[in-house]
């Protein structure tokens, strides 16, 4: 069959979309990290479709960045997860509800 | 035909690619055991690295299973790992709010799924093996970004390079025992 941008851009949505509603609805810290990552995931999708529709290297390098970058985040929101767990001894996003330091 | 990226079998694989890898993002978000989640979520991302060989992005496909399979999900396995609690029979894994977020959601989404199903783009002639060219020989699509990265892309690489130190010297710091005594 034909695949056109569109089926991208819609297939590319629909996994943001996902890890959306992943990142609100979740109570695990954890899983809220890997919401973030599926949406990080979408964005690559997209940038791919249109590098290839447009014939350019740009999105593809982008894509490279945006991988970078989601590597270094989940690192450092895996610190922050260690250092939550040590201090409330919970992940749960609903009981971590106190600025206080 | 101009528009189209790809036909015959690859378009067929592709729909199967995208909808298998929707079904895992599901299950990312649906599971209870976050072990689960994320080996899901490792399925995913495999998934979409094969998209991307399809559409000729060899280099970002193999980056994704390298970086994303093979370092981040490792990353996540060890911290659940380490941070594992025993499960309590009947702890939710939702927020309690999540069914009203999720009809808000589906209904939110109808006009973005319309506009981009129905969105007509300028019609770009597609130049062949474009991905592949590096100062006008085909060489692969690993010379040809390698060719744009260090040339036009020079500055944000060697940011994205600072930007990895600050990351390790942040996950350092933020995972380090505190020395107070704790009560």
């Amino acid at each position: 069959m034909n695949v056109t941008i569109n089926h991208f851009l819609v297939v590319s949505f629909l996994l943001f979309a996902i890890g959306f509603f992943g990142v609100l609805v979740r109570r695990n810290f954890l899983t809220l990290l890997m919401s973030i990552e599926l949406m990080l995931n979408a964005v690559n999708l997209n940038l791919i479709a249109f590098s290839r529709r447009l014939s350019d290297l740009t999105g593809q390098v982008f894509t490279v960045f945006v991988i970078t970058i989601a590597a270094g985040e989940a690192a450092i929101g895996l610190a922050l997860t260690i250092s939550l767990f040590r201090q409330r001894k919970t992940l749960n996003v609903e009981e971590a509800d106190v600025l206080k330091g | 035909m101009t528009g189209v990226l790809l036909t015959g079998t690859a378009g067929t694989l592709f729909v199967v690619l995208a909808v298998l890898s929707l079904l895992m993002a599901i299950a990312v978000v649906a599971a209870k055991n976050p072990v689960h989640s994320a080996l899901f979520l490792l399925a995913s991302f495999l998934l979409v690295a094969c998209i991307f060989f399809l559409m000729q992005a060899e280099f970002p496909g193999a980056v994704q299973m390298l970086v994303y399979a093979g370092g981040i999900m490792v990353l996540f396995l060890f911290v659940i790992m380490l941070v594992h609690q025993r499960t309590v029979k009947g702890t939710k894994s939702l927020q309690h709010q999540w069914d009203i977020a999720l009809l808000l959601g589906l209904v939110f989404s109808l006009p973005f799924l319309y506009i981009l199903w129905t969105e007509k783009f300028a019609d770009v002639p597609e130049k062949a093996n474009a991905l592949r060219m590096a100062g006008g020989r085909v060489v692969g699509n690993t010379q040809a970004v390698a060719a744009v990265l260090y040339s036009d892309y020079l500055l944000p690489f060697e940011v994205a390079s600072i930007f990895l130190l600050v990351a390790m010297i942040g996950a350092v710091v933020l995972g380090k025992r505190s020395t107070e005594k704790m009560d």
